[in-house]
């Protein structure tokens, strides 16, 4: 799929309910830490939901130049922090690269929630003429790619992918695109800050929260007791670039990515099954693999008792009744939307470097029909060479993608 | 209040970044030498508005390429307004 070039994960920025950075945020799954507990950014009491994964400890103008602090939203100056780790990693030098030739291709979801909600403020309490400029640039879905490509000078094919979980596979089966097709390196992945009242509200309007006042009991997928999800904030940013590129550089890579798929669900109402069976089946044929060559299904784990099933039972369709290591570290960050599938990608490449496959903290039963090894503690398997992550996103997103050692 | 003066607008730009040099002589220094883009010299204008209730124009952005150019359009515009 990409003119016979292997495309590598090159570099993994991380900002997660779980830690800062790529390390933290592995050391806390492994130790099964988790960052959910009662909202703090704003007093949760008057709303059936009060528990998120948030990030902790980001004080922005601690991390990101301050002229951008006042023109962007908490969700792109967490892009930027973990970029700029991303970037460090990979050990790339930009300013050495032509400028055409590289590009920023990130998820977004939410937006700027929260620097919208003050905007909004200031039209009703004060009028118009009090609505900041930055409103302009600091709320579209666009805006994390916009200040990265500015601030890296990447003026290659930049865009933005909007599939809300499933948003972040989405983005870089964009950036094996290009880099199929003349761009040399992408910044990708991606994150979401909406823990604020409004982002709260609208979070709400799709049923699907868990109002289970217990930061361990109310999110738990594939279990009897599955009562939906909780939302969080965070994700991470992702550096992949051709082989070619890479060895010239002299870098070293996590992964490859193997193959990818997406669709979307049909209506309710036509009697047809949801994609991701199909899914799953294309990204195994466009990585020209089998079901038992893979080793671990990060899974997208909705926790919402008919999408779990519907996902078991698509897993089980591919892979046999218990027939492959499933896990969802997200338990312990919540999903976060336009950065969650990103940061499942993160998880997943720092498991096939240590050879761990990370457990799912909160399920111990599984609900009927759901027939699944899940992993509830860690485990050393002799076989991690292969990977698929998961992802669906509100609405009928569905994506997947496959991750293989270099 | 009858004259805005350069020292008022340098109040305002600080406001903007705390940390911007504007100590020297900077009236004839473009906007965006001093690290201001052209949406910081919108959102300036919009505070002006604000605070003095005059209506500034979309296009005044255009009219203030400079501190000094600031200075002289704000002033006419005051006149204007009688404020």
């Amino acid at each position: 799929m990409t003119n016979g070039q292997e495309v590598l994960i090159t570099g993994l920025g991380v900002v997660a309910p779980t830690g800062v950075g790529a390390d933290a945020h592995w050391q806390a799954v492994l130790a099964g830490k988790s960052g959910i507990a009662r909202i703090t950014h704003f007093d949760p009491t008057p709303y059936p939901v009060r528990l998120a994964g948030e990030v902790k400890g980001f004080v922005a103008t601690d991390r990101v130049p301050r002229r951008v602090v006042p023109e962007t939203d908490r969700w792109t100056q967490l892009a930027l922090a973990a970029a700029g780790e991303a970037l460090d990693d990979a050990g790339v030098d930009l300013s050495a690269m032509p400028e055409y030739e590289i590009a920023v291709v990130t998820s977004s979801s939410s937006g700027g929630t929260d620097f919208g909600q003050h905007q909004m403020q200031n039209l009703y309490q004060n009028g118009p003429s009090w609505v900041g400029v930055y409103q302009s640039i600091a709320w579209f879905y666009a805006a994390t790619t916009g200040q990265l490509s500015i601030r890296h000078g990447m003026r290659g094919p930049c865009g933005v992918l909007c599939g809300e979980q499933a948003g972040g596979l989405d983005a870089l089966g964009q950036a094996r695109r290009l880099l199929a097709s003349g761009t040399r390196l992408v910044v990708s992945g991606g994150t979401d800050a909406s823990l604020c009242p409004y982002g709260l509200v609208a979070q709400l309007s799709s049923g699907e929260l868990s109002a289970v006042d217990d930061p361990v009991g109310a999110y738990l997928p594939f279990d009897v007791d599955a009562s939906g999800y909780l939302p969080g904030e965070g994700g991470a940013i992702i550096v992949v670039e051709t082989a070619a590129v890479a060895h010239e550089r002299g870098t070293e890579a996590y992964s490859r990515v193997l193959g990818y798929a997406a669709g979307f669900d049909p209506r309710p109402d036509t009697g047809r099954p949801p994609a991701l069976r199909r899914v799953i089946e294309r990204a195994l044929k466009d990585a020209n693999l089998r079901p038992d060559d893979v080793d671990v299904v990060f899974a997208d784990a909705a926790g919402v008792p008919a999408r779990d099933l519907a996902e078991a039972q698509a897993i089980s369709a591919v892979f046999g009744p218990r027939g492959v290591a499933v896990t969802a570290p997200k338990t312990l960050t919540g999903r976060l939307y336009g950065g969650g599938a990103a940061l499942d990608v993160a998880t997943a490449v720092l498991a096939q470097r240590h050879g761990i496959v990370p457990s799912t903290a909160g399920p111990t039963r599984l609900a009927p029909g759901c027939e699944l090894d899940l992993v509830t503690s860690p485990r050393q398997p002799a076989r991690l060479r292969t990977a698929m992550v998961l992802a669906r996103g509100h609405g009928g997103f569905t994506a997947a993608l496959l991750l293989g050692r270099v | 209040m009858s004259t805005f003066t350069l020292d008022d607008l340098r109040e305002l730009l600080r406001r903007a970044d705390e940390h911007a040099d504007l100590d020297g002589d900077i009236a004839n220094t473009q906007f965006v030498e001093l690290g201001y883009d052209s949406l910081a010299v919108l959102e300036i204008a919009s505070e002006i508005q604000r605070r003095f209730g005059v209506v500034v124009p979309d296009d005044a952005v255009l009219a203030m390429p400079t501190p000094a150019k600031a200075v002289e359009f704000i002033n006419a515009l005051f006149a204007r307004c009688g404020a």
